[in-house]
């Protein structure tokens, strides 16, 4: 055990401005922790609800969207889906940190650090263990603010939750404006090109327009339909696809009025190949096996 | 309600989002159209969270101080401001709104 600490928690990092932004962003999860824990227990969950999600799910975005389902009347089903369809991106992020999740050092303790590591794997931590060079740099700011992150955000929803028993009243300390403040300082970088944008704009619409009508928890799973915003690259999908489907019979049997709409494709790809079959290949990326 | 086994099913969901990339280590690529669609699917719940959690409450509107204090963090996020600095700033022009009887 003590060989599996060492290999796969590495000693504090050196990089003193590391440790302070993981301090900064621990932070802040520490006050929406306590926010959320007072909350939900102010919101009239048992303290167990908070303190069971914080230790088992640990994903704040989705323990409040589940708790704020639940408290504007939405079934526990609807709960869990909005919690996991947020959860979703941590797939991706699994993929983007499996390097640091795993262990040379044989069978048993590949697996002991990855079912822990893997627990550990929130937009903070791979956000930081990304931004680093090197693949122990990355190891270690990884598992720093992992192992951080873990224990700040389980103490201060306890903290929260005595709070919330304590005071009753959490609106008047406008507690109930951090979640949402959270969501938005979450999402506002990655709303980073046009079609995000829209798609992000006609799903808070389309959320909100429905809230009045649907049961709770629905109108945030319809907001999902501002993906159809993207339609736009449909065409050129389509295009690439039959193309791919005729194969080599037909190697390049492009109409004059395909030209008018080369940019389209060359948007969605990124670079400037838009044409021959081969192409498709370049839309596949490696997320896993990072060096 | 929240009843044990929806926290369960959620967190067993969440588990199992988590440990398919470290698994599939190496041996999986994941297209980049997919890829974006996760990212997308993504920031499109949690800026509809926010717009729903800031301007509804129940059914109904929420009133004013909550959305104001949301736009004020918002628009310090969008500066960049440091994270807790914009949590702290959305709780406190919430509450001294209310304080100042704003619902």
């Amino acid at each position: 055990m003590r060989t599996l600490w060492r290999t796969s928690l590495p000693a504090l990092p050196r990089d003193a401005a590391l440790l302070r932004d993981i301090g900064l962003v621990g932070l802040a999860d520490g006050i929406v922790g306590v926010s959320f824990g007072a909350a939900a227990v102010a919101g009239g969950l048992p303290w167990w609800v908070p303190v069971a999600l914080s230790v088992l799910v640990f994903a704040g975005g989705s323990q409040i969207a589940a708790v704020g389902v639940v408290l504007a009347g939405g079934s526990p089903f609807a709960a869990v889906a909005a919690g996991a369809v947020l959860n979703t991106r941590l797939f991706p992020y699994g993929l983007a940190v499996a390097d640091v999740v795993t262990s040379e050092y044989g069978p048993v303790r590949r697996w002991l650090i990855r079912v822990i590591g893997s627990h550990l794997i929130t937009d903070e931590a791979v956000a930081f263990a990304l931004r680093q060079d090197g693949r122990s740099r990355r190891r270690t700011a990884f598992w720093t603010c992992g192992v951080a992150l873990f224990a700040i955000w389980n103490v201060s929803v306890l903290l929260g939750v005595a709070l919330g028993a304590a005071l009753h009243d959490t609106n008047a300390f406008g507690l109930d404006s951090t979640f949402p403040a959270v969501m938005l300082a979450l999402a506002l970088p990655t709303l980073t090109s046009r079609s995000v944008k829209a798609a992000a704009g006609t799903g808070a619409v389309i959320a909100v327009a429905l809230t009045p009508l649907l049961p709770a928890g629905l109108p945030l799973l319809a907001a999902l339909g501002g993906l159809g915003t993207r339609w736009r690259g449909w065409p050129g999908m389509w295009r690439r696809l039959s193309r791919l489907w005729r194969g080599g019979r037909e190697q390049d049997d492009r109409h004059p009025r395909d030209d008018g709409q080369r940019r389209d494709i060359a948007w969605r790809d990124g670079d400037g190949d838009g044409g021959d079959g081969g192409a498709a290949n370049d839309d596949e990326m490696t997320v896993g096996g990072r060096r | 309600m929240m009843p044990m086994a929806a926290i369960v099913a959620l967190a067993a969901l969440t588990y199992a989002f988590r440990f398919t990339g470290p698994l599939l280590r190496g041996r999986v690529t994941v297209p980049a159209a997919a890829e974006r669609l996760f990212a997308d699917a993504a920031t499109i719940l949690l800026i509809a969270l926010a717009a729903t959690a800031a301007l509804t409450a129940g059914h109904g509107f929420a009133g004013w101080a909550r959305p104001a204090g949301v736009l004020v963090a918002g628009v310090l996020a969008a500066r960049r401001a440091p994270f807790p600095v914009v949590v702290l700033a959305a709780a406190a022009v919430t509450a001294l709104l209310r304080l100042a009887g704003v619902p």
